[in-house]
């Protein structure tokens, strides 16, 4: 399993050197065809790597070192069994400190449903950890000024909390129904 | 040098002091993996400030902001949206991205929108999400992010 991964990982490293050296080139020849904008994309995308490049190493040694203190096997600890706004809490903060993509967050959180976790909490967590991670948000501080960035935070964090009660909710409401029609063999299906 | 990159750094040097004050096996098997992470992320990296720069290159003067403009309403955020829902980048990645979109003119109810649409709205890997959540949950979960993407960006238009 885990040798697959990494075979799978490096196949996608490969791939995306190789799309790389393919855009470089189709860039390239833009360029000779268009002189005129040679200006312009160079001044541009050096100014943008600049901005990366400053803060980049200093984001991706938080995201190593966040990776490896806050494993999975504690959020699943914590966050399998709390509730209410501790619950809610604890979501938001497992969810916006690990790292990686939303998709390896799907096995986890499925584990933590089967354990017995809050659907609310599920979905506060999983939208936490797509997007208002902290790496990810010292970038968007970066990039879009402290404003943006504030705004963005708190406005997801409190729409991220009314979606969860939300999905909570109306799953709830729709297991109750199916159970009436048909008994209660099966809530637990999902 | 701006004040956000001294910022930035100034608390990633602490918190890695503090980490080898702790553990020193444990915050070297951090600096392995940033390192890796580091070579996985580099042609990504490249490649969107490379779109980058063919964007503001090749998109008229004002191109953006003349669309942004034109449908600035409902509408335009409602296609930013289910551009952010398709689109498949690291997220880290989408804010230099919807920076540049912005230093070009689009409003901030659509870089808002992109931003949230884009990271928290997978459908390339809900397949994946329906088989690990079930159908119910997936596709509320999605659904619904899809509204708050819109409704985020609205009120950032409105208040920034």
């Amino acid at each position: 399993m885990n040798g697959k991964m990494k075979e799978k990982q490096k196949k996608g490293l490969i791939r995306d050197w190789i799309f790389l050296g393919i855009s470089i080139i189709v860039a390239g020849t833009l360029m000779l065809i268009f002189p005129d904008k040679r200006e312009v994309i160079t001044s541009t995308s050096s100014q943008f790597f600049m901005e990366m490049i400053w803060i980049l190493p200093a984001v991706m040694i938080l995201m190593g070192l966040f990776s490896v203190w806050v494993p999975q096997e504690t959020v699943v600890k914590y966050l399998g069994k709390s509730s209410g706004i501790k619950g809610i809490t604890l979501a938001l903060l497992f969810g916006a400190l690990p790292t990686g993509p939303l998709y390896i967050a799907f096995p986890l959180a499925s584990g933590l449903i089967k354990k017995g976790a809050r659907v609310s909490n599920i979905v506060i967590f999983l939208s936490a950890w797509g997007c208002i991670k902290i790496p990810q948000e010292l970038v968007e501080l970066q990039f879009l000024g402290a404003k943006f960035m504030a705004a963005r935070l708190v406005l997801t964090i409190v729409f991220v909390i009314i979606m969860g009660i939300s999905i909570e909710k109306i799953t709830e409401w729709q297991n109750k129904k199916t159970n009436k029609t048909q008994g209660s063999e099966d809530n637990e299906s999902i | 040098m701006k004040l956000t990159v001294i910022f930035i750094n100034v608390f990633a040097l602490c918190c890695l002091l503090f980490a080898l004050y702790k553990d020193k096996a444990k915050t070297k098997k951090a600096l392995i993996i940033t390192l890796r992470s580091f070579i996985r992320i580099i042609p990504a990296i490249l490649m969107i400030i490379l779109l980058i720069g063919f964007l503001v290159g090749f998109l008229p003067e004002n191109g953006i902001a003349k669309i942004s403009d034109e449908h600035s309403g409902f509408f335009g955020v409602f296609l930013t949206a289910l551009l952010g829902a398709i689109m498949h980048i690291p997220s880290l990645l989408s804010f230099p991205l919807a920076a540049s979109l912005l230093e070009n003119g689009a409003s901030y109810a659509i870089v808002a929108t992109f931003i949230v649409s884009l990271t928290m709205i997978g459908t390339i890997t809900l397949p994946l999400e329906i088989k690990e959540l079930g159908k119910k949950v997936a596709i509320l979960r999605n659904g619904m992010s899809f509204i708050i993407a819109i409704i985020i960006g609205l009120i950032m238009g409105a208040i920034l």
